[in-house]
């Protein structure tokens, strides 16, 4: 672990973007451990929750962008269930792992690529394609042959569609993403 | 008979709008399967929702927050111009998302606006979520599960597993414990099915992850396979597609990477439930399990029979205890277990 010198390092309005965006107030954070006790991604992590929670308070802005912490934590909420200070630690995993895409810091390029191409699915058709999510996906990383074994499987128990279903509003899902882009982009 | 036939009335009446959700349409059509014939069987009526769309579940959230709820609004925006305002969610990723949407739209007006920005039609706040265990366990309840049974199911050993979600955190989810949930043991334990404790009831399974990081989801998989052949189940029974998922479909990569030769079904509660309502296994989709789960339906017997076969092996274990009783030998057998142990 790297010594942050705190008189020059701490940027503190990324620490007001983060309360505003979450709307959570890591201050109440007495660092006890309990929600890094509880997470189940700890080992993969290369900060530990209660660490991000720490770099947090001291407005490390760059090192919690830059780490896969935030990309793998699955949203599980047994930090936020088990928090003694009550604060929404999963929601602030979340806001911080929203505002490294934002500003195009991403550490776990193939977790973001899954999420794009599931959104993509949504997109184009209102629903998830499961099959050309999988397709998209493996087109995109690289990992052409990624869970290819679980093929056979799901082919012969009939689990899964060769052709999306297009649901009829999904003109108006795809609303949704063309507003929300248009706003973002307004926003800057 | 009063009280059946009033608890015949109240079930009648019982109407839910139903958010399937994706993953009910594709990988886990038997989920969907079981749960409309379970939900029949039960007396509650499942109102399907027009065009319902895809709620965002996770990808969504790692993009903004008003986008998220704004795709699962579109859903609640739907649903609140039909007959019922409660939706019930067999899925626990949409459920979550559902009421996020829903938790933060009417606690934030600024949200709420911000939100229906996005959507043509607005979301007014009034819609119920509910997972459709909470339905089948709470607003059902435990007596009228029991009721319905027709056959026993003597060969399953059960463990339940909730995954993280389904009861998480406790002020979004609002049904039973965070920490040691209990309603799906409950449930299977009123079919007359033996169900046994599980100290990893709420691990994560790995979820979304399956497919980016494969090893990881395979790792954390492992263990709660580990726990449940240690707590003594022959199988797992499971209310989330994704976990299921994750444990059956990935069992065989979980054996290869981990070297371990697991061979345990995933069962959805929705499936022990058709098989304890008489259902046959492919009405259930039972086929439709990666990990067979064939050997613990074989010796499935209507319940009729099944209690007479009790009461018979009850009345034959206790004849050669009498016998014993009046020839005065007990002491002598009782030795001879002891040495024997």
């Amino acid at each position: 672990m790297d010594t942050i010198n705190l008189s020059n390092k701490v940027d503190w309005e990324f620490i007001e973007q983060v309360k505003e965006e979450s709307g959570q107030n890591p201050s109440l954070c007495y660092q006890c451990g309990n929600c890094t006790a509880g997470c189940p991604y700890t080992n993969y992590f290369d900060y530990p929750v209660s660490m991000v929670m720490r770099l947090l308070q001291a407005g490390q802005k760059d090192t919690i962008l830059n780490s896969k912490a935030i990309w793998l934590c699955a949203t599980c909420e047994t930090c936020t269930t088990r928090c003694p200070c009550e604060i929404d630690v999963a929601h602030i995993m979340d806001t911080l792992r929203i505002i490294a895409r934002r500003e195009g810091r991403v550490s776990e390029k193939d977790v973001k690529l899954f999420y794009d191409s599931f959104l993509d699915s949504v997109k184009q058709f209102g629903r998830i394609y499961e099959m050309g999510t999988l397709l998209m996906y493996n087109l995109r990383s690289g990992h052409l042959l990624a869970d290819a074994d679980l093929g056979p499987k799901v082919l012969t128990k009939g689990k899964i569609h060769f052709f999306p279903t297009k649901i009829k509003g999904s003109d108006k899902v795809a609303q949704i993403f063309e507003r929300f882009q248009k706003k973002a982009k307004r926003h800057g | 008979m009063n009280a059946s036939r009033k608890r015949l009335k109240d079930m009648a009446e019982k109407e839910y709008a139903y958010y399937s959700g994706c993953s009910l349409e594709g990988t886990a059509k038997e989920y969907d399967t079981s749960l409309r014939l379970v939900m029949e069987t039960l007396g509650v009526k499942l109102a399907e929702i027009p065009d319902w769309s895809c709620c965002g579940s996770t990808p969504a959230h790692t993009v903004d927050h008003v986008f998220a709820a704004a795709l699962a609004a579109r859903n609640l925006a739907i649903i609140e111009k039909m007959n019922t305002h409660t939706v019930t969610v067999p899925c626990p990723s949409c459920l979550t998302v559902l009421k996020k949407a829903h938790i933060g739209m009417t606690t934030d007006e600024s949200f709420k606006n911000e939100v229906n920005e996005l959507l043509d039609e607005p979301y007014e706040g009034k819609v119920t979520a509910k997972s459709s265990l909470q339905v089948i366990y709470e607003d059902i309840g435990l007596e009228a599960i029991a009721d319905r049974v027709t056959h026993a199911l003597p060969d399953l050993k059960v463990v339940a597993y909730y995954g993280c979600i389904l009861n998480r955190p406790p002020d979004v989810a609002q049904f039973d414990d965070p920490e040691n949930p209990v309603a799906m043991d409950k449930v299977i334990s009123a079919l007359g099915v033996e169900v046994l404790d599980y100290a990893f009831k709420t691990e994560c399974c790995g979820a979304a992850f399956g497919v980016p990081k494969r090893s990881m989801v395979n790792e954390l998989t492992y263990k709660i396979i580990s726990m449940a052949v240690d707590s003594g189940a022959n199988c797992i029974a499971v209310a989330c597609p994704l976990c299921q998922q994750n444990l059956d479909l990935r069992q065989e990569q979980v054996n290869r990477t981990m070297g371990a030769s697991f061979n345990i079904p995933i069962l959805y509660f929705t499936q022990i439930m058709g098989l304890a309502y008489g259902y046959s296994p492919e009405e259930l989709g039972m086929d439709m399990l990666v990990v067979s789960a064939d050997h613990l339906m074989r010796n499935r017997v209507p319940i009729a029979e099944y209690r007479a076969m009790k009461e018979a092996e009850a009345a034959a274990a206790k004849k050669p205890a009498k016998a014993k009783a009046i020839k005065e030998e007990p002491k002598e057998a009782e030795a001879a277990k002891t040495e024997e142990n």
